[in-house]
């Protein structure tokens, strides 16, 4: 699916990174812990997180992750949005939960990718 | 590229916010080098362990990249209380990490044997009260 797809099935909205919308999404992940998140290279992955702070989107930057979700309605402040703009990654606020969020994307036959 | 190439990052740790800012742009100078995105997603998520750890476990230091034609070498110094059980610390889920470091998304226990896994090679010197020194390669 794409991150437009992504964020539809989450009825999610965006806070930057509109313009990437249609980059395909392979996989996902969901936690608020970065080096769980760092422990399993994804492909094309999308990262759920209800974590807001700077270290997220450079996890999601050295991980190479095509685009974040935050869950629970969170929002980041505008420097994390900025700094989310200027590496070209999309970033998407959910208002559902961490455990609905990840059954929706599911649903939609995204699975957690390889583990290893 | 033939020679090789010497990068110098001065960490501090009095800004949360700002740590990763070494690896990342490490990452970046790989990418436009060219080197293959497999070895640059291995430097990048071990130096960023690595350089967290630094703020976190110690005071800061400085990191020293060395780049050739044939693999890329990460040195991280830093002048933290050093690490008292090596092979405790190796372990997944070990952590020392008080609470407001896990309110901020580290402290699982998992960037040590990360970037064991992520590297070539490994090796941790480290004096008490003095500092650590962590030395990772990653073939290219
Ligand atoms: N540079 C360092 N100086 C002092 N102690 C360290 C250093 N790096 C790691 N340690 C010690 O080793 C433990 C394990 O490190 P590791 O990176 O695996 O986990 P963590 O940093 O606690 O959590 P995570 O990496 O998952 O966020 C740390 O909790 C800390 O006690
Ligand atoms: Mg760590």
């Amino acid at each position: 699916m794409t991150v437009n797809e992504v964020k539809d099935a989450l009825h999610g909205t965006y806070l930057c990174g509109e313009e990437h919308g249609e980059v395909e999404v392979h996989s996902a992940c969901g936690s608020d812990m970065m080096s769980d998140v760092l422990a399993f290279l994804k492909d094309q992955a999308v990262l759920l997180t209800g974590l807001c702070n700077p270290q997220v989107v450079r996890t999601a930057e050295m991980m190479d992750i095509v685009c974040i979700v935050f869950v629970r309605g969170k929002m980041p402040d505008q420097n994390i949005i900025e700094m989310a703009r200027e590496k070209g990654l999309p970033m998407i606020s959910t208002r559902h939960r961490m455990f609905s969020a990840c059954g929706l994307l599911y649903e939609k036959g995204l699975r957690g990718g390889a583990s290893d | 590229m033939s020679e090789s190439i010497h990068l110098t990052y001065e960490v501090s740790a009095d800004d949360f916010t700002r740590a990763g800012e070494a690896s990342s742009s490490v990452k970046r100078m790989l990418k436009q080098m060219g080197v293959s995105p497999e070895a640059i997603r291995k430097v990048a998520i071990a130096m960023y362990e690595g350089e967290i750890n630094m703020v976190i476990h110690a005071q800061g230091g400085h990191i020293d990249v060395e780049i050739s034609p044939e693999e890329i070498i990460m040195t991280l110094a830093d002048r933290g209380p050093g690490i008292k059980n090596i092979e405790q610390a190796m372990q997944a889920g070990f952590s020392t990490a008080p609470d407001n470091v896990r309110a901020l998304g580290f402290g699982a226990g998992m960037g040590l044997p990360n970037m064991k896994k992520y590297t070539d090679d490994m090796k941790i010197e480290t004096v008490i009260g003095v500092g650590t020194t962590v030395t990772m390669k990653v073939y290219i």
